[in-house]
C-alpha cells in the first residue's frame, strides 16, 4: 500500500459490485493501477476477473454495476466500449476478435479505418501497419490473411491493434492461454517494453510463473471479492495460491476409498488423423485401459490431443482414418457413430458445454433427456410425466440450482450448466464416462459437488476417464494418471506417486525426445 | 408449453416459469387473431363471418396452412425452403397432365404426385443435409427449377378441367348423414365430438398432473380457457353447418394439424428436430443423426407441398402456370408471425397455424373492404415485421 500512494495512479476502481440474476459476481472489489506498471489480476475461474474487466471497459455500462471508476483522476461513466477506448483503455479478450478472412491491415484498422470522407487510403493504412508490426516484433506482409497466421502471431496482431488506438492502459485477458512457451515469452517481453514506454498493463493470467516474471504487483480475487494486493517483494507461489484458494488445498477434493474392479474399458492401437489435414497424424497409437470403479486421468498440455482422442473414441466425432479397437468388458465394441457408442455404454461430456453440450435455448428437462429419449418414451412417444420425473430426480441428485426444471439452460451459471451436461450423460446410463475438462470455468463450490458426483459414479462401479488441464485436479481425484504429449501416451503413474513436477518432467522429457 | 396447444390438442405440460412467456406469446397471438377478426367483421359489415365467406376463407387458406406445417419443421430445424410455391405449382401441373392428358385415374394420380413431392424434397434435402449446402441456395435453385419445369410441362397454358372426383378434394363437403334439420347436422356432431375429446383429454391430463403432485393452473383459468376455446370452435362449426357443412379439405387440414402438433410435442423425432435447431453440434454429440433428420424434414416438406399443389389445382379445377406463385412467402410469413425463430429451435405448430390464419383473415377482410392489392401487400409486410419485432423485443426484456 505505502508504495503506490506515492506513485501516480492511472486507474482506480472503487467498491465495484455487479450482480447477475442469482449470482453476485463482484462484491466491493477494489483495484488500483499505477502509471507504467504491469499489474496482474489472478484468481480462480469464476473469481470475477473477466467481469471486472468488462465493467472497466464499458461492456457492462455505467448503471449496470455499483461503485466508481476513476481514470486519470476523473470519474468515468462508460456507456460502451467506445467510451473507454477513446481514453486509451484497450482490452484484449481471451477469444481473439479478429476476422480470419481479412488481411492484417484490414483487421488492424477495423472500426478505425484510415479514411477520408469514407474512402479508405490503403497506402497510409499499409504504412502504419508496417510501423505497428515492427513495434510488436512481427515481420509479416500487411496483406497476409489472419487465418494464415499462427495463434501466437494473431495475439501479437491484437496487441498491434491496441497500439493503433494509442493505448494508455492495456488489458490482457489470459493472453498466453493458447500460446506455446516461445510465443508467451515474446509477448511478456513486449509487455516489459511497453512498460518502459509508460504504458500500463493489466495482465489476467492463470500461469503464476509468468505473473511472477513480469508483474509489479498482483491483486488476488476470490469469489468476487478482492483478497489482497501483493507487492513485488511479497510475491511467491504459496502466497498467491493461499490467497486464491483461501484454504488448504487438501480439502478441495472429497475423500474416497477406491474400490477398483476388473478391466472395464480398453483402447488398443488407436490412431487418428487430422480432420482437416488428413495426412497429419493426431493420435499416434494409443493404448489405455480403465477398470471398473477407477478414475483415470489424462494429463497433458493444450494441443496434446486429449480431446481429439476422446472425441474420436466417442462415435468418431473427431478426425479421419481412425483405426484401432475399443473393448468394454473384454468384448470388442463398435463405436463408429455416437448412438452406437452410447448404446454400448460410452458417454463423453464435452469440454465446451455451450457449443457441444447444451441446447442453450431449451430448458433443463429437455436437455437432460436428450441423449436417452428412449428411456422416457414408448414407441417413439415421449411420456411427459416420466420425463419430468427423470429431470427432477437428476436435478436433485446433481444439485442443479434452479427454480425448477423448466429453466432455460442458457441462463444457468457455468457450474449448473455442467451439472445439466453430467445429468444428461448419467441418464444415458454409461459404463464408461469420459469427462473432458469437467470443471472448466466453474467456481470452487460447484467443483466440489462435481467431484462428489464423479466419486459416486466410480463407487457404483463405473469407469471414469478424466481429461483436465488442471493438474491439481487430476492429482486430487484420480487413481491413475496417463500423461499425453503430441498424440502419444508418454507416461503412466498411480496418482499416489504422481506430482505436478513429475508430470511436467514427463512431458518435457517427451518433448526432448520427439 | 402453450395454453392453446393444451386446450386443443394435447395434455398440457406443467405451467411453470419458463412457460410464462410462451403462454403470454400464444395468448397474444390468439388475442391478435380475435381482434383482427372482430375488426374486419366490423369494417365489412358482418360479411367476414357469413357462412359462405367463412367457408371460402377455409378453402382459400388451407394450402397455406398445410405447407406451414412442413415449413415450421424446416425452420425449427434451422433451415428455410423457398421452393414450396414452385413445387406445389409443378405438382399441380403434373397431376393435371396425368389425369387430363394421360388418363390416369384420380387416386393413383394423387399417390404418384405425393410420392413425387417426397422425391423432390429428398432431392433438395440431400444437398442441404449431406453436403451442407445452405438451404437458402438449394431451395432458391429449386424454386427456379420447378417453376420452369412446370411451365415447360404445361406449355404455358392452362390444362383442365380436372375430373369432378378430384375437384371434390377442395370444393366438396362431407356428406350429411342426418338430413332434415335445416343445418348440416353431421358437421355439428363432429364439432361437438371434437371439442368434447379435447376438453376430456385436457381434463384427464390435469387430473394426472395433480395425482403426480405437480402444480397446475387455477381451476377457474382452466375452465375459462376450455369454455372460451370450445365455445369459439362450436360457434365456427355452427356457422359452417348453416352453409354446406365441413369442407373436405378442412378435415384433411385438421387431421394434419393434430398430427403435427402431436409429433412436435410428444414424439422423439419431434424433440430431436427442436434440439437440432437449438444446437446442432450438441444434438449430434447426443447421438442424434442430424443429417438424416434434416433430410427427413425436407422430404416431409416436399410431400406437404405436393398435397398443397393438389389442393390448389383441385380448387381452381385446372392447372394454371401461375398456381402457387409466391406461396412460399405467405407460408414463411405465417410461420414467423406464429413465433418461430429464424435461428432455429423455436416455433409451435399452433403458432404457425394461427399465424397463417391471421394472414388469411387479413387477405380476405381487406379484399372484401376493396383495398387495393398493392396496399394489401404493404400492410401484410408491416404486420410480419412488427410481429417479429414484438417477439424479439419481448424476448430481450
Amino acid at each position: 500500500m505505502r508504495v503506490w500512494v506515492r506513485m501516480d495512479t492511472i486507474l482506480e476502481m472503487r467498491n465495484i459490485s455487479k450482480s447477475f440474476p442469482g449470482v453476485k459476481a463482484l462484491d466491493n472489489v477494489n483495484l488500483a493501477v499505477a502509471r507504467g506498471e504491469i499489474h496482474a489480476v489472478v484468481g480462480e475461474n469464476g473469481a470475477g476477473k473477466s467481469t471486472l474487466m468488462k465493467v472497466l471497459s464499458g461492456v457492462y455500462p455505467h448503471g449496470s454495476y455499483e461503485g466508481q471508476i476513476v481514470y486519470n483522476g476523473e470519474e468515468q461513466r462508460f456507456r460502451g466500449i467506445q467510451d473507454s477506448e477513446r481514453l486509451g483503455i484497450i482490452i484484449i479478450h481471451q477469444e481473439l476478435a479478429l476476422v480470419p478472412l481479412l488481411s492484417i491491415t484490414e483487421n488492424l484498422f477495423l472500426g478505425n479505418e484510415q479514411a477520408k470522407y469514407g474512402i479508405i487510403d490503403w497506402h497510409v493504412a499499409e504504412k502504419r501497419t508496417r510501423e505497428l508490426l515492427k513495434k510488436v516484433g512481427l515481420n509479416e506482409d500487411p496483406q497476409t490473411l489472419i487465418t494464415n497466421l499462427g495463434v501466437g502471431k494473431q495475439q501479437m496482431i491484437e496487441i498491434a491493434k491496441a497500439l493503433s488506438k494509442e493505448v494508455k492502459l492495456l488489458i490482457l485477458d489470459e493472453p498466453t492461454a493458447s500460446l506455446n512457451e516461445k510465443d508467451s515469452d515474446a509477448l511478456l517481453e513486449l509487455l516489459l517494453e511497453f512498460k518502459a514506454q509508460g504504458i500500463s498493463s493489466i495482465l489476467i493470467s492463470h500461469k503464476l510463473n509468468e505473473v511472477e516474471k513480469v508483474a509489479d504487483r498482483i491483486t488476488v480475487l476470490r469469489d468476487g471479492t478482492t483478497v489482497e494486493t501483493l507487492e513485488k517483494d511479497d510475491i511467491s507461489d504459496e502466497r498467491i495460491v493461499t490467497a486464491m484458494v483461501g484454504r488448504e488445498l487438501s480439502d478441495r477434493y472429497p475423500k474416497r476409498t477406491p474400490k477398483i474392479g476388473e478391466n472395464l474399458f480398453e483402447v488398443k492401437d488407436w490412431v487418428v488423423y487430422n480432420q482437416h489435414h488428413p495426412d497429419r497424424q493426431m493420435i499416434k497409437g494409443i493404448n489405455l485401459n480403465v477398470r471398473a470403479g477407477e478414475i483415470v486421468g489424462i494429463a497433458g498440455l493444450m494441443g496434446a490431443g486429449r480431446t481429439e482422442f476422446a472425441m474420436s473414441v466417442f462415435g468418431k466425432s473427431y478426425g479421419r482414418k481412425i483405426s484401432g479397437e475399443v473393448f468394454l468388458h473384454g468384448r470388442k465394441v463398435d463405436v463408429s457413430t455416437v448412438s452406437k457408442a452410447v448404446q454400448n455404454g460410452i458417454a463423453y461430456a464435452t469440454e465446451d458445454r455451450k457449443t457441444y453440450g447444451l441446447n442453450l435455448i431449451d430448458h433443463i428437462k429437455h436437455n437432460v433427456t436428450l441423449a436417452n429419449l428412449k428411456g422416457v418414451s414408448n414407441g417413439g412417444v415421449i411420456d411427459d410425466f416420466a420425463e419430468l420425473k427423470v429431470a427432477n430426480d437428476y436435478r436433485n441428485m446433481t444439485k442443479i440450482r434452479s427454480s425448477n426444471v423448466y429453466q432455460v439452460t442458457g441462463n444457468l451459471s457455468g457450474g449448473n450448466q455442467q451439472k445439466v451436461v453430467l445429468s444428461k450423460w448419467l441418464f444415458a446410463g454409461p459404463e464408461l464416462l469420459i469427462l473432458d475438462e469437467p470443471t472448466r470455468g466453474i467456481d470452487v463450490g460447484a467443483k466440489y459437488e462435481i467431484y462428489e458426483i464423479i466419486n459416486k459414479l466410480a463407487n457404483e462401479g463405473k469407469g471414469i476417464l478424466v481429461i483436465s488441464s488442471e493438474m491439481p485436479e487430476l492429482l486430487g481425484i484420480c487413481d491413475r494418471i496417463y500423461v499425453m504429449n503430441e498424440g502419444r501416451l508418454v507416461g503412466e503413474m498411480p496418482a499416489s506417486e504422481a506430482s505436478q513436477e513429475k508430470i511436467m518432467r514427463t512431458i518435457i522429457r517427451a518433448e526432448g525426445r520427439v | 408449453m402453450s395454453d392453446i396447444a393444451s386446450a386443443e390438442t394435447k395434455p398440457a405440460q406443467p405451467k411453470q416459469s419458463l412457460s410464462a412467456y410462451a403462454n403470454f406469446r400464444d395468448f397474444g397471438l390468439v388475442a391478435a387473431l380475435i381482434l383482427i377478426m372482430l375488426f374486419f367483421q366490423y369494417t365489412t359489415d358482418g360479411t367476414l363471418f357469413r357462412p359462405l365467406n367463412l367457408t371460402n376463407l377455409v378453402l382459400q387458406n388451407s394450402y397455406i396452412i398445410i405447407m406451414a406445417l412442413g415449413m415450421l419443421l424446416v425452420i425449427v430445424a434451422g433451415h428455410i425452403d423457398l421452393s414450396v410455391g414452385s413445387v406445389a405449382g409443378f405438382i399441380g401441373a403434373l397431376s393435371a397432365m396425368m389425369m387430363v392428358q394421360w388418363g390416369v385415374p384420380v387416386v393413383p394420380a394423387i399417390i404418384v404426385c405425393l410420392i413425387m413431392g417426397g422425391v423432390i424434397g429428398a432431392a433438395q434435402g440431400y444437398w442441404v443435409a449431406y453436403h451442407k449446402i445452405p438451404s437458402f441456395i438449394v431451395t432458391l435453385a429449386g424454386m427456379l427449377v420447378f417453376r420452369g419445369l412446370m411451365q415447360a410441362l404445361l406449355g404455358n397454358r392452362s390444362i383442365g378441367p380436372l375430373p369432378p372426383q378430384f375437384q371434390l378434394l377442395s370444393n366438396g363437403f362431407i356428406p350429411d348423414f342426418f338430413p332434415g334439420y335445416g343445418i348440416h347436422m353431421t358437421t355439428m356432431l363432429i364439432g361437438i365430438a371434437l371439442v368434447g375429446c379435447v376438453v376430456w383429454s385436457s381434463a384427464r391430463n390435469r387430473i394426472k398432473r395433480e395425482q403426480n403432485g405437480y402444480d397446475s393452473e387455477p381451476f377457474a383459468l382452466f375452465a375459462a380457457k376450455n369454455i372460451i376455446m370450445g365455445g369459439i370452435a362450436l360457434w365456427l362449426c355452427y356457422l359452417l353447418a348453416t352453409y354446406k357443412g365441413l369442407p373436405n379439405v378442412l378435415i384433411v387440414m385438421a387431421v394434419l394439424i393434430g398430427l403435427f402438433a402431436f409429433v412436435t410435442k410428444h414424439t422423439i423425432i419431434g424433440r430431436r428436430i427442436y434440439a437440432m435447431g437449438g444446437n446442432e453440434k450438441a444434438a449430434k454429440l447426443s447421438g442424434i443423426r442430424t443429417d438424416r433428420l434434416t433430410f427427413l424434414t425436407f422430404v416431409n416438406m416436399g410431400v406437404l407441398a405436393a398435397l398443397a399443389g393438389l389442393i390448389i389445382a383441385s380448387r381452381l379445377t385446372t392447372a394454371t402456370p401461375k398456381a402457387g406463385l409466391g406461396a412460399e412467402l405467405d407460408v414463411i410469413a405465417a410461420v414467423f408471425v406464429g413465433g418461430a425463430s429464424a435461428m432455429g429451435g423455436v416455433g409451435q405448430v399452433l403458432g404457425a397455424v394461427i399465424g397463417a390464419a391471421i394472414m388469411g383473415v387479413m387477405n380476405n377482410g381487406m379484399s372484401i373492404m376493396g383495398i387495393n392489392v398493392d396496399w394489401q401487400q404493404v400492410i401484410k409486410g408491416l404486420v410480419l415485421l412488427f410481429a417479429v419485432v414484438f417477439d424479439v423485443y419481448n424476448k430481450n426484456k
